[in-house]
């Protein structure tokens, strides 16, 4: 086994297990789905109107929930220290704990999705829409997420900080990716999911070297 | 020729500094005041009234808030490159100013928006994507101030900066796709200005006295930061 793959199954195996991130990001998504409906009323028509700006705000929170920890908790453990020495680049560290966290959290979420689209009256066209727009859109808020956990690894309670630093770049995902629903709920075609997948290729293409360059000037020193 | 970082030394910076600071103290002055007055006494706009005289403290706060991110993730690029404390000072003196500057635009484009629009606020693009840019401002804020170590601070809000310009433009884009409402631009476009000159002069004057009033505060905040790094190093030689 490579030393890449060690890492990657051992970050999906802490999430996995007892405690771990993947089944809380599940819960945190379906609660707060589940909070929207006791807070406008339960119109379905309303519901399914608001329902793809919703589901893609309360994903991206969901995975933001697990991000701060994404380095942190290697770097307290001195585990990341270990790593650094490694042969490996911290630029493939870096990439492989996004893709971790993504299988862990990106991909769950997105499987969940249908089921409260069905529950938020979503017809089935936009259904689709949302399933394909968050399997597309979530890796871009996992690498974009990698470079605020890189950039707050120090900071006790960098928790804190981590959405303040990257919810705003991450407007374009949720643009697109509730346009695409909406696009498919109105029945048109438009190019939301090519805009959100051009997005979510180019985050997680670059993301890595800026989440590997924050992990290195923390490790510094 | 000197090099560029002959002009990045501390003392030379403050020495530098401490003999153009009144000249750009003045000037802001002259060009803000006769901008703003200027601005003051144009006529009633056909259509928005009294109302257009907003525009005078409005557009240029934008632009600034604007030039102010370059220059903040320029200083950004400069100090992650070159390890120069002098740019991560400027870089850090900045982002307030930055903040500022966005917070006025907003605020001022809200007063206008009441009048005109007939509401306080619209989701409108640019209006979102500057409140957006005032996130962007706050996060970087937030970073430097939650990061004890200076040097360490220094870099990860510069990779912070750099990662916010690169996505700048996208969230622009987005935004702009999303909706518009907001006016295009109408003071650099083919074909020529589309506002009239009597409105042309005054804005461009309070733009650039607003343009002088960053620099004149960036200045002082510069050299404040690196008296106060002074003060402290000081302090700690005393206390050892």
């Amino acid at each position: 086994m490579t030393a890449l793959s060690a890492i990657l199954f051992r970050d999906i195996r802490l999430a996995t297990r007892a405690g771990g991130s993947a089944a809380l990001a599940l819960a945190f998504f379906a609660a707060v789905a589940t909070l929207v409906p006791l807070g406008v009323g339960a119109d379905l028509r309303v519901l399914a109107r608001i329902a793809a700006g919703v589901l893609w705000v309360a994903a991206v929170l969901a995975a933001l929930l697990s991000l701060d920890r994404l380095f942190q908790a290697d770097f307290e453990d001195g585990s990341l220290d270990l790593i650094a020495l490694s042969p490996l680049s911290l630029e493939t560290v870096a990439a492989a704990k996004i893709a971790a966290h993504w299988l862990t959290t990106g991909l769950p979420l997105t499987l969940l999705s249908p089921l409260l689209g069905l529950m938020f009256g979503l017809p089935p066209r936009a259904i689709a829409a949302l399933a394909l727009s968050l399997l597309i859109g979530t890796p871009a808020v996992s690498a974009l997420g990698a470079i605020g956990a890189g950039l707050t690894l120090s900071i006790r309670r960098g928790g804190l900080i981590l959405p303040l630093l990257v919810l705003p770049l991450l407007a374009p995902a949720v643009i697109f990716g509730a346009g695409a629903v909406q696009a498919a709920l109105d029945g048109l075609a438009n190019g939301a999911l090519l805009l959100l997948a051009a997005f979510a290729l180019a985050t997680t293409l670059l993301s890595p070297f800026a989440a590997a360059a924050a992990v290195r000037l923390n490790l510094a020193g | 020729m000197p090099s560029l970082f002959a002009f990045a030394n501390p003392k030379r910076f403050l020495d530098m500094s401490a003999a153009v600071l009144p000249w750009f103290v003045g000037a802001t002055v002259l060009t803000l005041g006769t901008g703003l007055v200027l601005g003051f006494l144009v006529p009633p706009d056909y259509q928005q009234g009294d109302t257009v005289k907003i525009m005078f403290l409005h557009v240029p706060a934008a632009w600034t808030a604007m030039m102010a991110y370059g220059l903040l993730a320029l200083c950004s690029l400069l100090g992650l490159v070159w390890r120069h404390p002098l740019s991560d000072v400027a870089a850090k003196s900045a982002a307030p100013l930055g903040a500022v500057f966005t917070a006025l635009g907003l605020i001022t484009g809200s007063l206008w928006g009441r009048p005109m629009w007939g509401t306080w606020w619209v989701w409108d693009a640019r209006l979102t994507s500057f409140l957006l840019l005032l996130f962007l401002y706050l996060g970087y804020i937030a970073l430097w101030n939650a990061i004890e170590d200076e040097v360490r601070a220094a870099r990860a809000a510069a990779i912070l900066a750099l990662v916010g310009v690169i996505n700048l433009p996208i969230i622009e884009f987005s935004v702009e796709w999303w909706t518009t409402l907001h006016q295009g631009e109408s003071i650099l476009r083919s074909g020529g200005s589309a506002i009239a000159p009597v409105f042309l002069w005054p804005l461009l004057l309070s733009g650039l006295g607003y343009t002088l009033l960053f620099f004149t505060l960036w200045m002082v905040r510069i050299r404040t930061e690196i008296l106060e790094r002074r003060a402290r190093a000081i302090l700690l030689a005393g206390a050892a």
